[in-house]
Order: C-alpha cells, then structure tokens, then sequence
C-alpha cells in the first residue's frame, strides 16, 4: 500500500459568490521513502496541494489516504498530533520566531509533543548538528545568515524524527551555494534516513534532485515522470 | 505543552513588546491603585470615626428627636420638636427605666463668641453639669458649672482650650466675662486640649447650661438630644429599650412606625457607621471600576493587534503541530499574566499612594489617622485585573485559534 495516496482530489476556494477552483481533480500515490518533486508555474495550484497533503488544509472534493487510512476519519486535534509527530515543513520564508535562539526555535514543535520536556534540549541539539549548526545554538535568525536559517528550518522539521518532510520552495530565498547545501541535506533525509520527501519548487534543476517530478498546470497534473540523470548535491557545483 | 510552556511562551510574547505592554496595561494599573486606594483610605476614616464613637464611652445612649430616617426622602423627620421636659422627667423616674446612672438633655447650635476687641465663631452645647461625667471634661483652670447654674438659668459657660487660646491668648480665663451673641457670660472653667483628634471637637466648643441655651440663645422649649449613661456596658440594650418604651407611652404612640425619636446605643452607631462606609466605598470602587472597564477594551485591542502582527508565528505554530486549544491557551495567559502584572504594580501604587496619605493626613491636619493595608484588598485587585485578561483576552484568543494555517503563513 502507498504511503500517500489521492483520488480525484479537488480543492475549490470560495469568496463569497466567486468560487476558484484550485485543484480539478489530482491523483496519485507516493511510496514511503520516495523523494517526489512537484512542480509548476504559479497559480497551478502545487502549493495548495502541499496544503492538503500536510494537513494544513482540508480537500473540496476527493479521498486522501495517509498511511492507508483516510483523512476523513480524524478530527482536527487528530490532524495536528500527527502533523507534530509524523511531518516535517520547510518553508521557502524560514518562519523562524525572530528574537528566539536556534535551540528554542527547534524545540518549538517538542512543545506540542507527548515527548517530555527532559529531553527536549537533547533530541534539538542533535538535530541542530545532524544540519552542522552546533556552533550556532544561542544566535538569534537576525545574527545568521539566510542559508543558516535554513538549516536551522530544516532541523525544527527534523527534530520530532519524521516520516515525511514537506519542503516548500526551501531554496527560493537562497544563493546557489546555500542552496546547494540545502538540497545536500535534504537529498541526505531522502536517502540514508529513507525518509519520503516531497519538495515544491519553480525550477528544474531544483525539481531534479528527485527521483520524480510531477508536474502540474491549472490545477491537473500535466506529467508524472520518473527523473532519469538525478543530480547529486554533493558532486555539483550549481549553475 | 505543560503549564511551564506556556507560561515561557506567554511570557517571551509580553516581553517581545515591552514598552507596548507596559502602557497596554497602564489602566488597569490605575484603576486596581484607586481600588486600593479607596479602600485604605476608607478603612482608616473608617476606624477613625469608629474611634471617636467609643470615645463616647460603650455606655452612653443617645436619644434624638424623629424617626431614624430611612432613606434621603425620609430625611426631613429629623427635624421634629418632639423631645421636652416631660420626657426627661419620666426617663428619670426608676419605674420606668432601670439602670439609668446619668441624664442630660441637651441643645446645641452656632454662635459668635467675643472678648475685648477678639471675636469667634464657634459652637456650644447646652446641657446639664452632668455632660462633663459623661465625656468626662475635666477643665484645668476653674470648674464645671454646677446644677444650681442649670436650675437658675445662670449665664455661665466653660470654654475649650482653641477658644481660650484666640480669645485670651496664654492669660487667664477664668472668672473673666465674654460675650456669646451679645449677651455677656462668665467664663467658670477652661477644657484642657483634647488635640484635634476628634470630629465632636471638644477644644472648638463652649459649653453651657442647657436651661440659658434654650431661653437666650435658641428661643426654644425642646431638646435636640437626651444623653443618657447607663449603669453598666451588659444592661445598655435594655436601658435603651425601656426608654423606647417609656417615650412611646409619654409621646401616646402604639405603632413603632410612626416613632417621633430614636434611640442610639454606640454599637448602633458603630453599624450605622459601617453600613454608610460601605456605601460610601461600593459607590467609589464603581467609579474606579470603570477604569477597570476601559483598561480590559485597551487589552483586547492590543491583543488584537498582536494576534494579526503575530499571524506568521500563529500559522508555523499550527504547521508545527499546534492544536486551536494551544494557541488559544497561550494567547489568553498571555492576556492574563500581562494584567495580573498591571494588578500586582496597580496594588504597589496604590499600597504606596495609601501610605503617603496617612502620613499627610496625620502631619498636617493632626488627626490620628492610621494606615492600613488591605491585604484582601490587595488580592481581590490581582484577581480582578487577572480576571479582565481573562475576558477581554478570550476574544483576540479565540481569533487567534480560528486562524487558517495556509492564510498565516502566506501572510508575510
């Protein structure tokens, strides 16, 4: 059984009398330690699938089956524990809490953890030098740099050990060389921790880190392609 | 998430913002310190008039002419002429009330006081010899006047030390005459100074035979009051209750109702006292409490602020796996702990307020005025400035919890 699997999935959003259609009907399945690329214009709705599939938002129209069961069946409390427990978000922006230092902006997602406060400082710490930050741990995302805070996003993802870590756009507000070093760490989580990983991106040399691209236009998906000559992050030097 | 969390969550929010904070919470802050306040205030003036009652010694019953009034309309029943001389001669009579040690009717009143070139205006009370047992007036120069002065209408009059003092300046009184409106009296004795500590101000007072007040003075054949002592402290509520009694009978009056005097025991006053203290307080908190009011609309209105400000954080909080009930939680603390803290400096300023005006009080007008601490006071202030974080908080909460993950991380 796929470890994510859509069917006919449509998202609509409604503003009073207007409704936009999002997403018309996407389907597909995703094997538990895949590394999928989706991918697209703006305005093709990939982001909006990123929602639904982490959680963040509920389909319109349409079956979501996550660790083969339905999404129907839970409750949005249910929703957000395994969100906590199972997911892991980078975001193009980084959304780390300004004035907080690396370790606490780690820690954030233990806070809604059963995991009990003792270890909390244990499990950011590894998770801090698992993205070579160690040295980092008390400077505020004002004393680092964008690729810094990065890692330090991709470590608050890490540090609940999930299944699946959802990245959106994680090198959009990067220079090449950082990027390169982000795409490196997470090429890394795909393949020697065999976590599954779904990364959302514009550009193609980006999108082909993975081991498929799916590509979508106005809301369906155009293509769904295996990727042939992967790049390697850490052999390359970008563009 | 343990209470620890949150409360480091909140915490680090308020902290974030600090001057914000610090001027967010500014009204609670003064409304909790004029709580505080009032309420200080209240009780030092409080145990300060309760002193004076029991000055009056826990055996003394005061009967006064009309109905207790009942309200401000039922004030005007006051104003009766309904106490007279055979009123006092059936309280005198041992077949009617027992226990009665002293007696005095007594009539009081304004006037203007002069000797030689200096002239004052000051009060006197008419009464029989036997006021000075009663409040216990023991002149330091000459004596008191005596029954044979009440009997033979003698203008006579013993003065307290502020009338001696303006009048006489530090040569003596005694046996010198003064005038009271116009009319000449020979000064008998001179009260030793009592200090200002009191409301029946002893030292700004002449006193004189009743019998010369009613003809001379006032133009009157009634009493304004009838002191009476009793015997002892056990039996005054019985002595009081016979003088019910025996005025209902003298004054034909069946239906209590319809009572053209009442009689006053200190404790009764003690209550009274209490009672329009009270008042006096619940109507001053009411207007404190307003500050209370608009202080609570400051905070949801900051909070609001700061849920929109903080939408990006609201959204990767969900993202991250945090329920609506977390963020309403950490929200609503956050509005509670910040008005507790407003409570605890509004306690602080007010204790401090408090103090400063028992001293002033106590330097300037020499009143005896004591500073008290509400400790209740001070908790209920906390309480209620927590309690106003709680619901003005729970509005901005309950937007911040409904929040749209997706909308919250857009929101750049």
């Amino acid at each position: 059984m796929a470890f994510i699997e859509v069917e006919n999935l449509e998202k609509v959003y409604s503003d009073g009398a207007v409704e936009t259609p999002a997403l018309r009907g996407v389907s597909f399945a995703i094997r538990e330690g895949e590394f999928v690329a989706i991918m697209g214009p703006s305005g093709s709705g990939k982001s909006t699938l990123l929602h639904i599939l982490g959680f963040l938002d509920r389909p319109t129209r349409g079956t979501y089956h996550f660790g083969g069961k339905t999404i129907d069946d839970w409750t949005d409390g249910e929703l957000a524990r395994i969100r906590n427990k199972k997911m892991g978000f980078v975001f193009q922006s980084f959304s780390l809490l300004p004035r907080t230092t690396t370790l606490d902006n780690v820690k954030l997602p233990l806070l809604y953890s059963s995991v009990h406060s003792s270890h909390h400082d244990e499990l950011a710490r590894r998770a801090i030098e698992a993205v070579g930050l160690a040295h980092r741990l008390n400077h505020e995302p004002s004393q680092l740099s964008g690729g810094e805070r990065q890692r330090v996003a991709i470590a608050r993802a890490l540090v609940n050990d999930p299944d699946i870590i959802f990245a959106d756009e994680p090198t959009g507000n990067l220079d090449s060389k950082s990027g390169q070093t982000i795409m490196e760490i997470i090429q890394r989580l795909n393949e020697k921790e065999g976590r599954t990983v779904i990364l959302i991106t514009h550009e193609t040399y980006t999108a082909e880190h993975a081991q498929r691209i799916i590509h979508l236009r106005d809301g369906t998906i155009e293509s769904d392609i295996p990727v042939h000559h992967r790049h390697e992050a850490k052999n390359h030097f970008i563009k | 998430m343990t209470l620890h969390d949150y409360a480091k969550t909140s915490f680090a929010g308020i902290r974030s913002n600090k001057s914000r904070s610090a001027l967010t919470i500014l009204g609670i802050v003064i409304g909790i310190a004029a709580i505080i306040l009032i309420m200080s205030v209240g009780k030092g003036a409080e145990n300060l008039i309760l002193e004076e009652v029991r000055g009056l010694g826990s055996r003394t019953i005061i009967v006064e002419p009309g109905r207790e009034p009942r309200g401000p309309s039922d004030f005007g029943e006051i104003f009766t002429n309904s106490l007279r001389s055979r009123d006092v001669e059936a309280l005198r009579n041992p077949s009617y009330v027992q226990g009665l040690k002293e007696l005095t009717p007594a009539v009081a009143g304004a006037v203007t006081v002069s000797y030689g070139s200096e002239t004052k205006r000051t009060n006197f009370r008419g009464s029989t010899e036997l006021i000075a047992k009663i409040l216990e007036l023991y002149p330091s120069e000459g004596s008191f006047f005596e029954e044979e002065d009440v009997k033979s209408l003698a203008p006579v009059a013993v003065i307290g030390a502020d009338v001696k003092k303006e009048l006489f300046g530090s040569s003596d009184a005694a046996g010198q005459k003064i005038k009271i409106e116009g009319r000449l009296f020979r000064v008998v004795g001179v009260l030793p100074s009592k200090g200002k500590a009191s409301f029946i101000d002893i030292d700004d007072m002449v006193f004189i035979p009743y019998t010369t007040a009613q003809k001379y003075l006032l133009g009157i054949n009634y009493f304004h009051a009838i002191i009476v002592q009793a015997e002892t402290e056990k039996i005054v509520d019985r002595v009081a209750r016979d003088i019910e009694l025996t005025l209902r009978e003298t004054h034909n009056i069946s239906d209590p109702d319809k009572d053209d005097f009442h009689v006053m025991t200190q404790a009764d006053m003690v209550k009274r006292i209490g009672t329009i203290s009270k008042i006096l307080s619940v109507l001053l908190i009411s207007i404190a409490a307003i500050s209370l009011v608009v202080g609570g609309i400051g905070i949801m209105n900051i909070m609001l602020v700061a849920v929109t400000e903080r939408t990006q954080e609201i959204g990767l909080r969900k993202a991250v796996g945090a329920t609506d009930k977390n963020i309403l939680i950490q929200f609503l603390l956050e509005a509670t702990f910040l008005t507790a803290i407003g409570g605890l400096a509004g306690v602080i300023l007010g204790t401090a307020l408090a103090f400063a005006a028992a001293v002033i009080l106590s330097r300037t007008i020499s009143l005896n005025w004591g500073f008290s601490f509400p400790v209740s006071a001070a908790f209920l202030g906390i309480g209620v400035a927590a309690c106003i974080g709680l619901i003005f908080g729970l509005y901005p909460a309950r937007r911040a919890a409904l929040k749209n993950p997706i909308e919250a991380l857009r929101h750049e």
